[in-house]
């Protein structure tokens, strides 16, 4: 069990060595987000911009015109909302091979509470034209998809965990852009899940199954652009869809698989697992994730209850 | 309002101590938060609290009292610990800090904490709200002040110099920034042989008393740790109100984690917990060594 930013700053270093566009520029937070592993590596390709994300984007796309491909160390909250205005107008609209790495990203951010929490990263990023928006499940799959990422030419978010959670893959994964992963079939309910959230969900669900319950489980690495004849496939005939995240409810992973129920008729009923539309707080993660509904216990309780309103037992 | 002042700069260095141990005991017990910047603004923010601002504790919303915005909202335990020694809140809240369902969050919440004027946590966004506060008040006719301490790596953040270039077109004589050049930033960039510490100075290549002049500014420069220039400074900045049509910024020299033999000049405890060991240690630098008893303080503030 390695944290997802470990995993981002040692695999970047290693990339680097092989790869010269790559570079890093950092928002003063290098030691939280682990830019440090590779400005110790390559000083030389690692620029720090000082405590000013709209500077960062803005130097990274000026980069960029010359033929390297900078990739962004900050807290995500800050990449998605102080920079906003500079990643629509220089990265999304220009396509250019700018990433964001999206440090302590969602609940769960080592206490510093709601400023610091982004909840709202997948909505605003999804509705950003030309974006590819990523949310590994864990360090595997981290890798797999920094890999992919290296070699795009285009802009990248990826929404990195602060804190490392059991593993869902292993060595062996292999990332294909925009695909559904399916890691369980089951009849009872399709359910649908991003980023780490899909670690907690592995052990709701098979808490569940100890219950003699059976699920198809879903993971969705890739939230744009999604292969959505496959998502769809996957759902099939399922009349009971929940879908969970680490994210507000508004306009990320559920409101996607909501996009794709409607838009294709399918006749399915769609309970979304997340964070209500509102501010959370400071405190351990077990604490956030029991308040905020998201530990496995959590999920499994949220689950049995959507199962009862189709099927009352 | 009562104005509650210490009687002596013995006596705010002693409170400010006692602060600084607040913040090593909230830390270590909530296994969270941030030490160096809490420490460096202690003495700023002890002066301001214990002497210089018009506030009463029992009257949190009072319209007319003056305002202060930790504009480096990571430095929260530091402002709460100077809030409860005030009587804010009961001292013993602060044990709840970073906990769950607490009133004092990891960065200020306006919302939640009695005493906070602006929930702060993003950096370089105090200067500005600080700003509309004092042309409220300005619009408004109330005489009060408002009080902003920054960070000097937070000034790299390019809305501190919105305000900076907005703020004397409007005559905000009634607004106070003090930058708390502790020298250090979380990370920045290594040191050259001509900084302080063990990292590079945020400001080292900036003429930062020149800066702020340029664009309009009345400035002092001071040693933060020094209560006699502080609070001349205070002062000073107050004459200005209503006479002299600029805003003022005090560039107080400080020194990163300042008082704690380990934690000072190094980049090292911006953040971090200290472990049971140095809890001890701290206890013995700046609890054993000059005592403020509890009847003290309310001598202090009598
Ligand atoms: C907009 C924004 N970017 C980044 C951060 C993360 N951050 C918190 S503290 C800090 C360093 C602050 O340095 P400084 O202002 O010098 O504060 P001090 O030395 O007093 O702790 C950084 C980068 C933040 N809180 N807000
Ligand atoms: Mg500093």
């Amino acid at each position: 069990m390695k944290a997802q930013r470990v995993v981002w700053g040692e695999t970047l270093t290693k990339l680097a060595e092989t790869d010269d566009r790559i570079l890093v520029i950092d928002g003063d937070l290098a030691s939280s987000t682990r830019a440090d592993i590779f400005a110790e590596a390559h000083p030389d390709r690692f620029i720090q911009a000082g405590i000013a994300e709209q500077n960062m984007v803005g130097m990274a796309f000026g980069m960029s015109t010359l033929g390297f491909r900078p990739w962004l160390s900050s807290f995500g909250v800050f990449l998605t909302n102080r920079a906003l205005d500079q990643v629509r107008m220089l990265v999304s609209q220009t396509k250019a091979p700018v990433r964001l790495a999206a440090a302590y990203s969602g609940l769960l951010n080592g206490a510093s509470g709601k400023t610091h929490q982004d909840l709202e990263d997948l909505a605003v990023m999804r509705a950003l034209p030309n974006m590819t928006v990523l949310a590994p499940a864990d360090e595997h799959e981290l890798r797999a998809v920094i890999e992919w990422a290296a070699n795009y030419d285009g802009p990248v978010y990826l929404r990195l965990a602060r804190d490392a959670v059991t593993e869902v893959f292993d060595e062996t994964y292999e990332f294909v852009m925009g695909a559904p992963v399916s890691l369980a079939e089951g009849n009872d309910a399709v359910v649908v899940s991003t980023g780490v959230q899909t670690s907690r969900t592995v052990d709701a669900l098979d808490q569940l199954r100890a219950q003699g319950r059976s699920f198809a489980h879903v993971h969705l690495p890739t939230l744009k652009p999604v292969d959505t004849d496959a998502l769809s496939a996957l759902i099939g005939d399922a009349r009971q869809i929940f879908t969970v995240e680490e994210h507000s409810v508004v306009g990320g992973l559920g409101d996607l698989v909501s996009e794709v129920v409607t838009s294709r008729g399918l006749g399915a009923r769609l309970d979304r697992i997340g964070l209500a539309d509102g501010w959370a707080e400071s405190g351990p993660n077990d604490f956030l994730l029991e308040k905020y509904g998201l530990s496995a216990e959590k999920v499994a309780a949220r689950v049995l209850a959507g199962l009862e309103v189709l099927a009352p037992a | 309002m009562n104005r509650n002042d210490a009687k002596n700069v013995e006596e705010l260095a002693a409170i400010a101590r006692q602060g600084r141990l607040k913040v090593i005991e909230t830390v270590t017990s909530s296994k969270a938060g941030h030490v160096g910047g809490p420490l460096s603004a202690m003495d700023l923010m002890v002066a301001l609290y214990f002497h210089q601002m018009n506030i009463d504790p029992a009257e949190p919303a009072n319209p007319d009292r003056d305002r202060f915005i930790l504009s480096k909202g990571h430095c929260a335990i530091g402002l709460y610990s100077v809030l409860a020694l005030r009587g804010y809140f009961p001292v013993e809240e602060l044990a709840t800090f970073d906990h769950g369902d607490s009133r004092l969050q990891g960065h200020p919440d306006m919302k939640l904490t009695p005493g906070v004027d602006s929930s702060t946590g993003s950096l370089g966004q105090g200067l500005s709200a600080a700003s509309g506060m004092a042309i409220a008040a300005k619009k408004l006719g109330k005489d009060f002040h408002t009080w902003v301490v920054l960070g000097d790596g937070e000034i790299e953040e390019g809305m501190v110099w919105e305000t900076v270039i907005c703020a004397p077109r409007y005559g905000l004589d009634n607004l106070t920034a003090i930058v708390d050049l502790n020298g250090l930033q979380q990370y920045g960039w290594p040191a050259s042989a001509t900084d302080r510490f063990d990292r590079s100075e945020p400001m080292g290549h900036v003429d930062l008393p020149a800066v702020f002049r340029g664009f309009g500014w009345n400035t002092i420069e001071i040693d933060g740790h020094d209560y006699g220039e502080i609070l001349a400074a205070y002062d000073e900045a107050e004459s200005y109100r209503g006479a002299s049509g600029k805003p003022t910024a005090i560039i107080a020299s400080t020194i990163k984690g300042y008082g704690l033999s380990y934690t000072q000049a190094t980049f090292k405890w911006h953040n971090g917990v200290p472990t049971p060991e140095q809890l001890a240690t701290a206890r013995h630098e700046l609890g054993d060594a000059i005592d403020i008893s509890d009847t003290d303080k309310a001598e202090a503030l009598a």
